[in-house]
């Protein structure tokens, strides 16, 4: 064995992967806000009258857990120009990280919901409150406190697997550091510098997700 | 798409398979000395291996099929892109299930430690005998949750250029230009091998819950 590291293409190549990191932390938000606007509305939609809805919620669910996200990226990717819709690969990036994340929100905060009592529910419509007020305030706020961990730890991984959006070549880190190892071909020197990169974000992600729960769920439990 | 071209497919199938396997298993192992290591009671093995864990869960799967697969290259190892895959996906598998089964080994209630202790029972026996059998039952649903999540990622393998179900696939897309039938039939695969498991780890859940109360 005769091989010198050599880590100057990173250090060259440096502010363009900081810059990616930022790609990817915007990435990983956008897919989390639209996972958690999926994950609310499938919720919804689950415990809807309709049969035939709470099948389409129920499948919907099944499919993405049951199939790599790469598949579905590939898919999704493919599928929307089909539909008439043209966009970038970082848009839908974007689309294919909520609807992936989207479906195990679904499941992890209908598991809240289910952790309330039907006495609240009952008794805040029997003080008058709407029955979307009643969700929000007294379902979905406690159900989301109830799960806030499980979520946050599901979307850690979610921001993780968004170094998979480099398949349809996103703007974020991964797809960066694969553009200078190609250029440089220092391979395990810029991947292991990235994997670095990447322990700093995901611990930045959750003391970020610690925060928000200090300052959101900051009320008294009894 | 003929059946010459989902010949191809069962053919990344069958690697897909492979991988899995050789991953679950050789993760299991990494993962049962990972979890004794990290539950017993030396600070510094526990460090180390809560470190292990914290930097396999704290970075994406393809990131370290991507150091391992030019990691082992550079240390002169020559070696089948399947075999460093399925190494990558080992050490990956073994700070998950290491990080599963130190739970349910904490999971057992502390009294039956103890009394095996107070029989006198060494460490093996006492572990194999009597912790294990049961921190294996309370394990199983997210055992199986992770094996499903590795099914999964052995698709990353096509990143790194192997081909397994997921490459063929794009192969496949790239030769009929049909990719959205051809993925169809991909994720269908994977379906298939993948929710019997969920449907199993689901049940095992229900009923352990059920049996708690």
């Amino acid at each position: 064995m005769n091989y010198t590291l050599d880590f100057t293409p990173v250090i060259d190549g440096l502010p363009s992967l900081l810059l990616a990191c930022l790609g990817t932390f915007l990435l990983a938000i956008s897919g989390m806000l639209l996972a958690v606007l999926i994950g609310i509305g499938g919720v919804m939609l689950r415990d809807s009258r309709f049969k035939p809805v709470r099948w389409l919620v129920i499948g919907f669910v099944e499919i993405i857990r049951n199939t790599p996200f790469l598949v579905q990226i590939f898919f999704i990717y493919f599928a929307l120009p089909l539909a008439g819709i043209r966009l970038d690969p970082t848009p839908t990036a974007i689309i294919a990280l909520g609807i992936n994340g989207g479906a195990y929100a679904i499941e992890i905060i209908r598991g809240g919901v289910q952790s309330i009592p039907a006495g609240q529910k009952e008794a805040g419509l029997a003080l008058g409150l709407h029955k979307a007020q009643v969700f929000r305030f007294i379902v979905l706020k406690p159900a989301l406190r109830a799960i806030y961990p499980s979520l946050t730890s599901q979307f850690v991984l979610l921001t993780l697997s968004t170094s998979i959006c480099s398949a349809i070549s996103a703007y974020e880190l991964t797809s960066v550091s694969q553009r200078i190892e190609s250029e440089s071909f220092r391979s395990f020197e810029v991947y292991f510098t990235v994997t670095v990169f990447y322990l700093v974000i995901s611990w930045v992600m959750m003391r970020l997700f610690g925060l928000f729960s200090s300052r959101y769920f900051n009320y008294p439990v009894k | 798409m003929g059946r010459d071209e989902f010949i191809f497919l069962l053919i990344g199938l069958k690697w897909t398979v492979v991988l899995s396997v050789v991953g679950f298993i050789c993760g299991s192992i990494g993962g049962l000395i990972i979890a004794l290591l990290r539950t017993c009671g030396s600070p510094l093995l526990e460090r180390i291996t809560a470190g292990y864990i914290g930097v396999f869960q704290g970075t994406p799967l393809l990131m370290q099929l991507f150091v391992v697969y030019y990691g082992l290259a550079l240390v002169g190892l020559k070696l089948d892109a399947w075999v460093a895959v399925a190494i990558g996906l080992t050490l990956h598998a073994s700070a998950y299930l290491g990080e599963i089964w130190r739970g349910s080994i904490e999971a057992v209630p502390r009294g039956q430690t103890e009394a095996a202790k107070a029989l006198s029972i060494k460490y093996v026996s006492r572990m194999k005998d009597v912790i294990l059998p049961q921190a294996i039952r309370i394990s199983l649903p997210a055992t199986i949750g992770f094996l499903v999540q590795l099914i999964k990622g052995t698709s990353l393998a096509a990143i790194v250029g192997f081909t397994e179900l997921t490459r063929a696939g794009n192969i496949i897309s790239n030769q009929i230009f049909e990719p959205l039938t051809v993925f169809g039939i991909v994720g269908i695969l994977y379906f298939i091998m993948c929710c019997p498991l969920t449907i199993l780890g689901a049940r095992l859940e229900r009923r352990f819950a059920m049996s708690a109360r």
